[in-house]
């Protein structure tokens, strides 16, 4: 169950130009939190932004959470102003998250980001190395500034993969692109995927021609966050229907075989 | 230090003796406090649950129900604008039956009353959806959302003419025992014709405004940014016309008023009251902070502690006009 931290408080902000990783002190939503679930946050006071913001775990350890996101908008602009010592007003967490692994499988998980997908991966990440899952992480953007964690993450030991489109570094081209390269020799136990719509057609097209087990965190506006407005829906397969299912309930995480993507525009 | 708050009751105890009453009287009912939950921001009351104790809401109204499910709009659906929200959900819902056999029977737990906002693609259907609910405990009144698209006035909203009000409602009146409310659209040229429709009609109470047709365009793609072009702007934005339009029609009216939109604080709240409204809806502010109704109870609470107001009552349609 969800809780509303009123007074959360910044203890770090970092940013790499338009990305930011915010360090949040949040022992309530920390405790419950599993990875793929979201927060939503009230970014400022005003009428504009009027609603919340989505942001789903980047990290949780102890009392803190973590969000890292791009300056897409007026809402994240706002958010990307704060200081250390500000504070949030914060709810979660919310929504359903990734499906773990009950027993370590032998064949690596692939976490496949685009951009700023990597956002729900380092929670992943470090929850399935503490299970004794190994795991691959495909990390790509446009150029290298789209992939500001690649230091962190080799920090933490977790083996990476790099594209980037200008091919200033790693694979030159599309993520996509290198996984299908790259899956006839790794032979993987299951993909999770998180990053733009073109990408996210593209893994579906690849794991449906490998039939492999993936999962994506799906994104989309959000009204509530918590189930009352129905706004945030996409079109989901339930059983021999197709419906307009709220993301922010039944997903953000979804199994790539539910996702209706004929039905997206 | 933003504490618990103190439980929004009907009446506090104030020191010794002094006590303010919050309760409202809707003819019909007697609310304990003047603020409502509006429908379509509330979902079916169980998805608010684990933010909020229902049972301090003066009432609260669930999601518009059809006889049928009904899948809603494409998405997009939601766009923010300066201080509002655009919204063309298309009232997905779940259908009657289904809210019967597998909400209802959760929200009878609840003390606070229960209201059905009912729908319709036809004029018939609403009168069909309260002579099934008849059948039913629970539940304390009907709001008729005579805002939907009907499919034999042209795909038209009864709200829009004072005629089709007036059928609609006295379909609805005809099948029901419990009290009626009837939500007026904004988007009309003479709100007090339509009031005055309903009123004839025998509803039990009005409640205004619905929100107001909208759109928004994205210069980059050239496109409106809703998939369905337009939707209802609600929020901040809409407050002045709400107000406006409830000051219209509560001094005309005999029938108690709702005022609604825009109310993201007391002070909002007791603005509606002060025009002459008997009790508020609240709304997109519950999607911003599921506990903003009881914060906002709490606020009209405290204005009335600080000026030794008793009884919230006292309030309604106290607005004064000398000199005007």
């Amino acid at each position: 169950m969800a809780s509303i931290e009123r007074q959360a408080k910044i203890l770090q902000h970092k940013s790499w130009g338009n990305y930011h990783r915010l360090k949040i002190l949040a022992p309530e939503i920390a405790e419950k939190a599993t990875p793929g679930q979201f927060v939503m946050i009230r970014i400022n006071e005003t009428f504009f932004p009027l609603l919340r913001r989505p942001f789903c775990l980047h990290h949780c350890h102890g009392d803190e959470i973590e969000i890292f996101f791009k300056v897409v908008g007026q809402g994240t602009a706002q958010l990307a102003e704060k200081k250390e010592g500000d504070f949030l007003d914060i709810i979660g967490p919310l929504g359903r998250g990734f499906s773990l692994p009950e027993k370590p499988d032998k064949r690596p998980a692939l976490l496949v980001a685009g951009g700023r997908g990597i956002a729900p991966f380092v929670f992943l990440a470090h929850e399935l190395k503490r299970l004794g899952q190994s795991m691959i992480i495909f990390y790509g953007g446009k150029t290298r500034e789209d992939l500001p964690l690649i230091e962190d993450l080799e920090k933490n030991g977790f083996n990476l993969r790099l594209s980037t489109e200008d091919g200033c570094l790693g694979f030159k081209g599309l993520i996509t692109e290198l996984l299908e390269k790259e899956l006839p020799s790794l032979n993987p136990a299951c993909l999770y995927v998180c990053g733009p719509e073109a990408m996210l057609v593209e893994v579906a097209r690849i794991s449906r021609t490998w039939r492999l087990k993936a999962e994506f965190s799906l994104e989309a506006r959000m009204g509530c966050g918590f189930g009352v407005c129905y706004g945030c829906v996409w079109p989901i397969r339930q059983g021999e229907k197709i419906e307009w299912t709220r993301i922010c309930l039944e997903g953000p995480v979804f199994p790539a075989e539910a996702i209706a993507w004929e039905m997206k525009r | 230090m933003p504490g618990r708050s103190s439980f929004p009751g009907r009446s506090h105890r104030l020191g010794d003796e002094k006590v303010i009453d919050l309760s409202c009287d809707l003819g019909f009912l007697r609310l304990r406090n003047p603020v409502i939950a509006a429908s379509g921001t509330f979902g079916y009351g169980l998805e608010m649950a684990p933010f909020l104790d229902l049972n301090c809401l003066g009432a609260y109204i669930v999601k518009g129900l059809y006889l049928q499910p009904r899948t809603g709009n494409p998405p997009p659906r939601l766009v923010e604008t300066a201080s509002g929200l655009i919204n063309s959900i298309g009232l997905q819902g779940i259908g009657l039956e289904p809210f019967i056999e597998t909400i209802l029977p959760k929200l009878r737990k609840y003390s606070a009353p229960l209201i059905i906002n009912v729908c319709g693609e036809s004029d018939e259907e609403y009168g069909a959806i309260v002579e099934r609910l008849e059948k039913e405990q629970g539940i304390a009144a009907y709001e008729l959302n005579i805002s939907c698209p009907n499919v034999k006035r042209n795909g038209l909203c009864p709200a829009l003419s004072p005629e089709a009000t007036y059928t609609v409602v006295k379909l609805a009146r005809e099948k029901s025992r419990r009290p009626i409310i009837t939500k007026l659209s904004p988007n009309v040229t003479d709100i007090v014709s339509i009031a005055l429709a309903a009123q004839e009609a025998g509803s039990d109470a009005i409640s205004l405004i619905n929100t107001i047709l909208a759109m928004a365009v994205d210069v980059e793609t050239r496109s409106p940014l809703l998939a369905n072009l337009f939707g209802g702007l609600s929020g901040p934005a809409i407050k002045p016309i709400a107000l406006r339009m409830v000051f219209q029609v509560a001094r005309v009216v005999k029938i108690p008023v709702i005022g609604c939109g825009g109310i993201m604080t007391g002070q909002d709240a007791l603005e509606f009251l002060l025009v002459g409204a008997r009790a508020v809806e609240v709304g997109t502010a519950n999607l911003i902070d599921p506990q903003a109704c009881p914060r906002i109870i709490k606020e009209i609470e405290q204005y009335c502690l600080n000026r030794g107001i008793k009884k919230i009552e006292d309030i309604v349609g106290s607005i004064i006009l000398e000199g005007i």
